[in-house]
Parts: structure tokens; sequence; C-alpha cells
């Protein structure tokens, strides 16, 4: 079905210029349901199908949810098998550290640079051609070239909107949350992968002792500790915090799930600095695979204008290469107060782990 | 060796190998854990000897003590209630009380704080009387609540198995005596069920040992959260190694605390018809307060989580399901749970014969080895079966067959200590006649032990199959490409906060759960 030769490109492209109007249209007129055009897009035209497809296997450590519709379009478009292995980012980082050389991966997905910067340290990535790190800002990939951005979030922070005015109440950066006014009002997830990193940005912009300040500062005022960013999102929502620390995406499918009186939002600091830092999930090839080309196929795929879209439209997050639209609930990238750092300097996870140990933060 | 062939028969010397292989395949993620600490760096040990971490292992202690106590407390007038006494309903009370066994705590944990946590949905309803925010239940109440809550069923479980096949005849001599009802279980029943507390206390501490979810939600730091933040936080697989050890420690110390607890006594009868019914006790007015007592467990534990399930699958509806991939990860569920049962029964049957029926080191070893693993958490049993599969034993590695063997190591103890308890109150004089009148020790166990310790397996096969189901490391690392469950399917959609798509999954997973316990129940013997 999905094998379409050469014979058919026209036909085909005009496919894809009409469906990606009629995409722009959706989302210039603001419906919420931008993203069941997104599927009308022909990928036939993103991959090329080989006359062996043959498989491929990757290791996720985005979850299924998220991931599963757009392997499943890559599958059907390229007639390659593709077999998923899905698990948090860190564990499948094990997993491949333990595999070593007998690793059946060919691609690994990951959440956070953090679980990238592993395995490209334990040398099990093959370095990526040029074009690929060409198309993603050399700010969302790593230095040696052996990792890339695929799609970004925000770091923000969700208030709840019965209790704060966003205009008047909140500071214009994190410093502002160590005044004593907010004590006991503050939530936080410090052993979240994001939120870490966050505080390697603080601790590269900042300093040592300042970051250590701030985060005593959160913990002097009652700081509530949350496993991960959901129930944080949730906790806003509900009063049990009035602010959080938290990834932008989430608000986005609370609000989808419980509707738009869902009582908290974003707010992105204007005053900039690491409080809003853009991460990215990001994927490499690993190299004991053998499988080059399937394996290039897929991340160029990821990269494609359709991945990139689904991004956008199905989970909530910021595409990384030019040219597509995001979601319209949304603050453009471009927007976004900017920094200036480069995920590939936060390399040093455990000396911000043993900050936060040091400070008490993770009992 | 001859002297040895001379006094042990064939069957005997089977019953040893096997032991032995079930041993030294569960000593593996040990073996692991070795090689991966002798390779840790400096840092580690500053982690380890730092006063934090010595803190830490106390609050888990206690943590571990508590909840057992706690569970202890909750289990025991129910297994007593269910099996013992003309409670209305109680087939049906016994199912019911075992399902929360098949919440995993992440789930338990976020259904409890989004209906009692400060501003829940309790709170909600209370607003009107003026009730603007509940009291915290984070810290050391809302780990022991949920905890006790989750895992009570491990104690329910092998003391009901306890008391179905306990010999009537020294509760009847107790009567008789001139001992009231009261009087005979505290000096009587109580002392009886020590094999089965015993065996179920020991799997509800070392589940608290192991547990992540709950005390991560619960803000309680417990030693396993710290060796998770080594892996999480800083990808230090060596680091995690040396701080897994220190689990396998505690659980030595565990075990030897239940050892004690344990004592020499026997447990079955004098004479071959010594299993018999044992007496119903009629409850009369306290049947009400009984009722009470089993409604308030089941709502807690089972009804509170299922009908905030219920709810969300009702709001979620409107979303698009994919029923298909739901379907196939119910049949994955339900296969992998009873191949995983079965094995692991199979396995735990020689393991607690041997330690029931022998005396001397060897027995005691095998039976102490098997519990080595089950503090581990699931993460580092998973990752020393993908080094042990990925460079040794490629063929089976990311198949079913090396899923099934982790399933094997992580709960082998779940089926001894139920098969144990109902072992022990088998006489061997039962089956030394059989074997005097010219059985072979085959059919004398196919003929006699097994039918006899008939709830010790089935309590066996419940509590392997019920945690199988909600199982979520094994499964996500071990499994083969592409294999989900439903407990893979409810992770993956909790943590992408789209609770309508995690429902259904859920309550299909207690669901499902509740089919095998049912039938458990109704055929037993009470």
């Amino acid at each position: 079905m999905y094998e379409i030769g050469s014979k058919n490109t026209v036909s085909n492209t005009k496919m894809m210029l009409y469906s990606l109007i009629v995409c722009s249209l959706f989302v210039v007129s603001c419906q919420p349901e931008v993203v069941e055009v997104v599927k009308e897009i022909p990928v036939e035209k993103v991959v090329e199908v080989a006359s062996a497809p043959g498989s491929l296997v990757v290791y996720s450590g985005r979850s299924e949810k998220l991931v599963q519709p757009i392997v499943d379009q890559f599958a059907a478009a390229s007639g390659i098998e593709v077999e998923v292995k899905y698990g948090k980012t860190a564990e499948m980082a094990a997993v491949l550290m333990e595999e070593g050389n007998n690793s059946p991966a060919d691609v690994f997905w990951a959440q956070d640079p953090g679980g990238l910067g592993a395995v490209a340290e334990a040398g099990m990535f093959a370095d990526l051609p040029a074009d690929v790190l060409a198309s993603v800002d050399s700010k969302f990939q790593s230095k040696n070239g052996n990792w890339v951005g695929v799609s970004g979030r925000a770091r923000v922070i969700v208030y709840n909107t019965a209790t704060i005015d966003p205009e008047k109440d909140l500071p214009s950066d994190l410093w502002g949350f160590v005044d004593p006014e907010w004590k006991g009002r503050l939530g936080w997830a410090p052993t979240n992968g994001s939120f870490q990193a966050m505080v390697t940005a603080l601790r590269s912009t900042w300093g040592e002792e300042k970051t250590k300040e701030w985060l005593e500062g959160i913990i002097a005022n009652d700081v509530g500790v949350y496993p991960k960013n959901t129930p944080q999102v949730a906790a806003a929502a509900a009063g049990e915090i009035d602010v959080g620390f938290v990834n932008h995406y989430y608000l986005h499918r609370f609000i989808a799930a419980e509707g738009e009186s869902f009582k908290a939002r974003n707010y992105f600091l204007p005053g900039g600095g690491p409080g809003s830092l853009v991460m990215v999930a990001g994927v490499g090839r690993i190299d004991t695979g053998g499988n080059e080309d399937n394996a290039m196929k897929f991340i160029n795929f990821l990269l494609s204008p359709v991945a990139q879209q689904y991004f956008a439209g199905q989970t909530y997050e910021y595409p990384l290469v030019e040219g597509v639209k995001i979601h319209r609930e949304l603050t453009p990238i471009a927007e976004l107060p900017k920094i200036d750092i480069d995920l590939s300097d936060l390399v040093d996870l455990q000396g911000t782990v043993d900050l936060l140990t040091e400070v008490g933060a993770l009992e | 060796m001859s002297f040895f062939f001379r006094k042990t028969s064939p069957a005997k010397v089977v019953l040893w190998l096997t032991g032995a292989l079930v041993a030294s395949l569960l000593l593996l993620p040990i073996g692991y854990l070795l090689l991966r600490a002798s390779e840790a760096g400096d840092s580690i040990w500053n982690i380890l000897f730092s006063s934090r971490t010595a803190r830490i292992l106390l609050k888990t202690v206690y943590l571990a003590v508590a909840v057992t106590v706690g569970s202890a407390l909750v289990a025991i007038p129910i297994a007593w209630l269910t099996v013992r006494t003309d409670l209305p309903m109680r087939r049906l009370w016994a199912i019911l009380t075992t399902l929360p066994l098949v919440v995993p705590s992440y789930v338990g944990a976020y259904l409890f704080i989004s209906v009692l946590g400060p501003r829940g949905i309790l709170q909600q309803w209370l607003e009107p009387l003026g009730v603007q925010r509940l009291p915290k239940l984070y810290g050391f109440p809302g780990a022991f609540v949920v905890l006790t809550l989750l895992s009570y069923p491990y104690i329910l479980t092998t003391t009901r198995v306890a008391l179905m096949r306990m010999n009537p005849a020294l509760e009847e001599a107790s009567r008789n005596l001139g001992n009231g009802p009261w009087s005979t279980f505290w000096r009587v029943t109580l002392p009886q069920l020590r094999p089965g507390l015993a065996a179920g206390g020991l799997l509800v501490a070392l589940y608290v040992l192991r547990d992540f979810g709950a005390v991560s939600f619960m803000r309680y730091s417990t030693f396993t959260r710290v060796l998770y933040i080594q892996y999480q936080s800083s990808f230090d697989r060596t680091g995690a190694a040396v701080l897994a050890l220190v689990l396998i420690l505690l659980t030595l110390f565990v075990l030897l605390i239940e050892i004690l607890t344990r004592g020499r006594a026997k447990y079955y009868g004098g004479h071959v018809g010594a299993v018999g019914n044992p007496m119903e006790m009629q409850l009369g007015h306290w049947r009400w307060p009984s009722l009470l007592f089993c409604a308030i467990v089941v709502i807690l534990s089972l009804v509170l989580p299922a009908s905030i399930l219920v709810y969300w699958f009702l709001r979620g509806i409107s979303v698009t399901m994919t029923f298909p991939s739901l379907w196939l990860s119910a049949w994955n569920s339900v296969v992998a749970s009873g191949l995983a049962s079965g094995l692991v029964l199979m396995a735990a049957v020689p393991v607690a014969w041997l330690s029931v029926r022998q005396k001397g080191r060897f027995a005691m070893l095998l039976e102490r080895i098997s519990y080595s693993a089950f503090a581990l958490p699931g993460i580092v049993v998973a990752l020393a079966l993908v080094f042990f599969g990925a460079n040794y034993a490629n063929p089976i590695y990311q198949t079913v067959y090396l899923l099934l063997f982790g399933y094997l190591i992580m709960f082998l103890p779940q089926a001894v200590g139920a098969l144990r308890t109902s072992f022990l109150q088998i006489s061997p004089s039962i089956e030394q006649a059989a074997r005097t009148l010219g059985k072979n020790p085959l059919n004398v166990f196919r003929t006699i032990t097994v039918p006899v310790s008939r709830p010790g397996i089935a309590a066996g096969f419940a509590l392997v199959f019920l945690t199988v189901m909600k199982e979520l490391p094994i499964t996500l690392i071990l499994g083969p490409l592409g294999f989900s469950t439903l407990a893979t399917s409810v992770w993956s959609a909790v943590e992408e906060a789209m609770f309508g798509a995690a429902a259904a999954p859920a309550l299909l997973l207690i669901l499902l759960s509740s089919v095998p316990m049912a039938l458990i129940a109704l055929r037993e013997r009470v």
C-alpha cells in the first residue's frame, strides 16, 4: 500500500502540497485538533523505500504513548520492520552499556542529553553525518557530532490560576523565588533529569556559590518535593502548591485530558536565564548493530517535516528544524528569553548531584 | 560417595540437583553485582560511608518494620475471618482482599495522593464545610499507609494457608480444657501461625526494601531511592552495584530475624488423620464489626483506586483508544504471568521441600539463597540478566525465556514461602506410611503431598501471578522487542500524564487478575 515508486511521484507531490495547505489552514484557523491533519501528509515522500527494506532496532527512553505513532508512520512508509524497546532513559542507557558490543540496538532515542552523553562516553555512538547535524542548531547537539536533538521542551513555571496573577505575582527570574513570601508555596522534582540539567545550567551561569544559595533558599521556603513533573502540575492545579518548576508540555496534556477549566498554566520567566532553558530529546546511532542505512533513514525521518510536525502537533514539543509550525498554544521558541547555553556543555551531572546532595535536596 | 548413595534415594538426588541448579542460577545477580562493584570509583565509598546514608538506612529499616507490623495487623484478622468464621460472603472477601497486590505502588501512591492529598478529592468534598487543606500525608505516614495497604496480601495469603491446614485437634483440646475462643486464639492458634506469618512478613519487609514508587511519591527517603538516584542522575552502574550489595546485606539481616521467629517447633499433628476440617466459629454479633473491618480495608486498598480509574476511564473515553493493542497487552500479561507462576512453583518445590524435610545447613542455605535477590529493585536484577544474556547467552537474550528466568529470580521466594507453610503442616509419618505401602517417592508426592498442600500451591500461584501482572522493570528490559503488557501500558501512559489512556489497562489489570483469584477461592475447602 505504501510501496509507491517513482512513477507516482507527481501525484504524490500534489497530494502532499494539498495536505500541507489543509494542514496550515487548520493551524491558522486555530482549531484545537490541529493534530488530526498531520497524519494526512504523505510520508512516502520523506522516506526512500528499498527493495528489501530489512529491519531496525530502536531503544527508546521516550514513552510508547508519545512516539509509537510516529514510529509506525516510519515503518509503514519505509517498509522497514521497526522493533522498539521502551524504558526510562537512564535504564535504557544502562542496558546499552551492559550489552556493550553485543547490543542489538541500532538507534538510541533518549529523553534527555544526560542519557545520550553517558552512552556517548561509553564509546557506543557512531559519528553522525554533517548534513544531519547541520539541520539542527548546534546548541542542541553533541560537540563531537555523535548525537543530535530531535524535539525540544522549555523549562517553565507552572502556576495555580486561582491564586496567582502572573503579571503581578511572579518574579522575572528564578532568583525571585528565594523570597520568603514563597514559603510553603513552591514545588520541585529534584531527581528529575530536566530539573538537574537546569541546575547544571545554573551552575555554569551563576557559579557554584550562587546556585547553592538559590537551592538553600528554595529549601528554606519548604519546597514540596515531587518524584517527577506530572504530579507537580497536578498539585499546582489542585492548589497544593502555587508554583512548580517543570517542563512546558505536561500542562498541555493535562488540559487535553481535563479541559480548559484546568486550574494551572505555564509562565515563561521573562528575565531569561537557565529558568527558561530549552532541553531536548535526541538520538544517536549505535555502532554495534551494523545496520547503518536503516538507522540513518530513521534519524533523517525524525528530523523531517513530517516527524517534526508530529512532535509539534501531537506531543506539544518544540520542533528543532526550520519551517515547522508549532502548536498554537506554545510561545514560539524565538520569543523565548534568549539564553546562551549549549546542551553539550551541561555534562557535569555528577557535580550537580553532589551539590543537590550537599544541600539536602535529595533527601 | 557410595556411602552417600546408600543413604540417599535417586528421587532425593534429583531433588538436590534441581535445588542446587536453582540456587546457582539465583546467585547470578550477586555475581554480577560483585563484578560491577569491583570496578566502582572512590566517590561511591564516600556516599556509602556518609552519615546521611546511615540515617537513610535506619529510616529504611524503620519503615520496613512498621509496614510489616501494620500488614500483620490488617492481615491476621482478615485471614481468620475468611477461613475460620461464618463471615457472610467470605469467599468474595477472600478474593477482594488479595487483589491490592496487583496495584503497582507508583499508581497506588498517585491515586492515594489525588484523593487524600492536602488538596485532594476528599478536601474538595469537605470544602463547603470550611476545610481548606487536609494535613499533609507526605513522609512516613503516607509511605506507611500506602505500602501497608498494597503489601498486606502477602501476609494474608500465607496466613490463610496456615489456617486452612492447621491441625484442629490442638484447638479442640484447648477449648475442652476450658479456654475461651479468644484465649484459644492467642495461646494456640497464633503460635501455630508462626511459619505463615514469618513467611508473609518476610515478603512484606523485603518488598518495602526494594520499593521505589510509593516512597518517592510519599517523599520518604529509603535506601532504594539512593540507589535509583545513582542510576538516574549519575548514570553510575558501578556505584549502584555497591549500594545494591548493601541491600543484600540488609536482606541477610532480615532473614536472620525471620529464622529467629521461625524457631524449631513442629507444625504438624502426630496422627495420620490430622488434617481434618478446622472448627468454624459463629460470629454472632461480631458479624457487623467484622464486616465493617473487611469493608474498610477493601475500600481503602481496592475500591478507592479502582473508582478513580473508572472516573479517568469515563472522562477519557472520548479520546480515541487503541483497543487492539490493549487486548494484545492483556494477552501478553496473562500468558507471561501464567507461565511464570507455573515455572516459579516448579522451581520452588525442591527448595521448599528440602528446607522442610532435610535438617542441616545446606538445605537451610538453599532456601536462604532463594531470598537473596528479593530485596533488589527489579532494575538491578534486570541489568544483571542483560549482562549475562547479551554476552554469554545471546540465543535466549530478549526472548520470553530470559524474561521468565528474570521473573523466577525475582519471585521465587513468594512461592517458596507459601509452599513451605503448607509442607510444614504435613506429618512425615503420612508419607512414610505411604512409602511402606510400596508407593515410590514420586507417587507419594503426587498422591499425598500435592493434594494436602493444595492451599500452599494455590497461594504460591496467586502471589506470583499477581506480582508478575504488575511487574515493570524486568518486563521492560528483558522482554522481547516490542513486547508490551498491561503494566507497561499503564506506566507508559501515566508517565506522560495521559490518565485517560492509563485507566483502561489499569482496570483490565485488576479485572483479569481477579479471575484466577476467584477460581482459587471457589476451589477452597473452607
